[in-house]
């Protein structure tokens, strides 16, 4: 590892101010320490940015909107009772991320910025753009069974690894931020970059700017959500593929949806042709299947990725029916045609913070 | 730099930390606790878990500069004395224990487990000791010492008078 100055910020409304160019923002720690001891990260300097005053959950009554501080702990936020009741994906999405102990030091903005976790891009000795510009993609002849199927460009077909920011994208939230030249604010899609033909740029930040909340709209869509991850393992891994619904079903018909996944493309990924194939209809297992099919749409599969295109058919549609079983006042109606079947299981309920067992996490078929 | 933390509740000093460290590295080699453990050295095991101002983390991803002014507990502050914690005694009587490698991120991590749980259901326990990897025991007697030191620990609940315990 690098030899680097330590400092935490004086003025906590600027921390901006004690940013030298080769100086990052350290706040959990959880992926940076780990990518400076690969090398991979190598600031000169880094700013401590885990006490600044940026760690509230609040509720805007007026507005109906969450704002969240961007050094909430994952653990906190999944436990929050607003969020467990009015937002289930999101605290499902969080719950299915990392361990407990990862939990309680990743923060919301850490977890937002991590970066992939292409095995390429951790070893020095390989070729890859995102690490290096312009000095080719190992992933592409190489070993790629877990890399993207979406949004991949001929410079890298790395996923973005991140749980939440599926959830949030799903939330239609918006991104605060402040830096240097002022504060501004966008939705989360624009907020991450497709490769493209610079990987190595992955979000909208410019050097020293930081992410300081993220505002959710808790929304009736929202509360009727649902997030199904499917892993290697039954616990403890980053997702092969993962979808966060929503549903808005009134008088039988699907009225709004919104369909993000996860683990399959280089952005958290936002599956409006898989909406727009619900809206309007029944909400039944035929267009659920329908929708997990349009979900593929522009899909690229490489030599030995293949089996993430039928994966995200299942995974949208067994999200998709899983949710719709539930019983939430967004759904007032059963399904008219085929009903939709899948495991009830009322979000938000009779689970123990931060230890419930295993939400959003993968039974049969998928194991 | 030097880092000034309070360890197992007492005041501690670490000179001459280099930045790079990890909480790991010193409270192994710096504090002279060398019972959390280095295995993987990434966050993937859990056999580095202490508790930091309260909650359990993976020592390994903690910068040394992050625990000035904090609150760190270790494997080593779960016994009072000569008394082992009702988790450590759990894990001796179940056999829970092998080669040793992982037994105190996960003691660590069961002893917050039961704080906050007082009667897990297996996928609680599961699901919460899904950070900390055994290659060693196949996790069957990890359960047994769970479920063991939950149940005595209720029954001490239910033997202390009432309004003393939490
Ligand atoms: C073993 C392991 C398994 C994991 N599994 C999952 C998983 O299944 N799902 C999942 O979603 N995640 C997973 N993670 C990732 C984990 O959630 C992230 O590492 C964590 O969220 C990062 O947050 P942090 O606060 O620790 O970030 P840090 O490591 O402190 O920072 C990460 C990056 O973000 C930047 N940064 C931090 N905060 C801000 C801010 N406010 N503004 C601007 N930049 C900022 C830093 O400069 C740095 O570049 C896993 C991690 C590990 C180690
Ligand atoms: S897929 Fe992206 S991150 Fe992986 S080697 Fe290629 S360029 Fe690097
Ligand atoms: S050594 Fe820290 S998690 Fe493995
Ligand atoms: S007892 Fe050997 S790793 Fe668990």
């Amino acid at each position: 590892m690098r030899s680097f100055t330590y400092t935490r910020p004086a003025e906590p409304a600027q921390p901006w101010t004690e940013l030298g160019p080769d100086a990052m923002y350290i706040a959990g720690g959880t992926n940076l320490v780990d990518l400076m001891k690969c090398g991979v990260a190598a600031p000169g300097r880094l700013v401590d940015i885990g006490r600044l005053p940026l760690a509230d959950i609040e509720v805007d009554a007026a507005t109906d909107t969450l704002r969240i501080g961007a050094l909430v702990p994952n653990s906190d936020l999944a436990a929050h009772p607003v969020v467990r009741e009015r937002l289930p994906v999101l605290s499902r999405a969080l719950l299915a991320g990392a361990s407990p102990q990862l939990r309680n030091l990743a923060t919301l903005g850490g977890n937002l910025m991590q970066r992939t976790r292409c095995g390429y891009f951790r070893d020095l000795a390989m070729p890859c753009n995102k690490r290096v510009p312009d000095s080719g993609c190992a992933a592409l002849d190489g070993e790629h069974r877990g890399h993207a199927v979406l949004g991949t460009s001929s410079r890298c077909i790395a996923t973005h690894p991140s749980d939440l920011a599926v959830a949030l994208l799903a939330l239609e939230a918006r991104v605060s931020i402040d830096g240097p030249n002022g504060p501004r604010a966008e939705p989360i899609e624009a907020f991450h970059l497709p490769p493209g033909e610079t990987p190595e740029r992955e979000t909208t930040l410019t050097h020293g700017e930081l992410i300081t909340a993220v505002e959710v709209p808790m929304t009736t869509l929202g509360a009727h959500s649902y997030y199904l991850k499917v892993r290697e393992r039954a616990s403890f891994a980053f997702a092969m593929c993962s979808a966060a619904v929503a549903l808005e079903v009134r008088e039988g018909t699907v009225r709004a949806a919104r369909i993000a996944l996860g683990g399959v493309a280089t952005t958290p990924w936002r599956a409006y042709a898989a909406e727009a194939a619900l809206i309007g209809g029944p909400p039944s297992t035929g267009a659920f299947a329908r929708a997990g099919d349009a979900a593929t749409e522009g899909a690229v599969p490489g030599r030995d990725n293949g089996h993430k295109v039928e994966l995200i058919r299942r995974v949208v549609a067994r999200a998709l029916s899983t949710l719709a079983a539930t019983d939430t006042p967004a759904t007032d109606t059963p399904a008219t045609d085929t009903p939709a079947t899948g495991t009830p299981k009322s979000p938000g309920t009779g689970e123990a913070p931060r230890t419930g067992e295993a939400p959003g996490s993968t039974e049969g078929e998928h194991r | 730099m030097k880092v000034t933390f309070t360890v197992n509740g007492r005041p501690t000093e670490a000179d001459d930390v280099w930045e790079g460290e990890s909480l790991l590295y010193v409270l192994r080699e710096r504090v002279g606790l060398p019972g959390s453990k280095n295995a993987c050295e990434q966050g993937e095991c859990g056999s580095c878990t202490v508790y930091l101002d309260g909650d359990p983390v993976c020592s390994c991803l903690v910068a040394a500069g992050q625990v000035q002014d904090r609150e760190v507990g270790t494997v080593e502050g779960l016994a009072q004395g000569d008394t082992l914690d009702p988790v450590q005694q759990a894990f001796v009587d179940a056999g829970a224990v092998q080669c040793g490698f992982c037994t105190p991120g996960l003691l660590v991590q069961t002893h917050d487990l039961l704080n906050r749980a007082h009667h897990p259901s297996d996928a609680e326990i599961r699901e919460a000791l899904s950070g900390n990897l055994c290659r060693c025991t196949g996790y069957e007697k990890i359960m047994d010492a769970v479920r063991l030191a939950a149940a005595r620990k209720a029954d001490a609940r239910d033997a202390a008078p009432t309004g003393l315990e939490g």
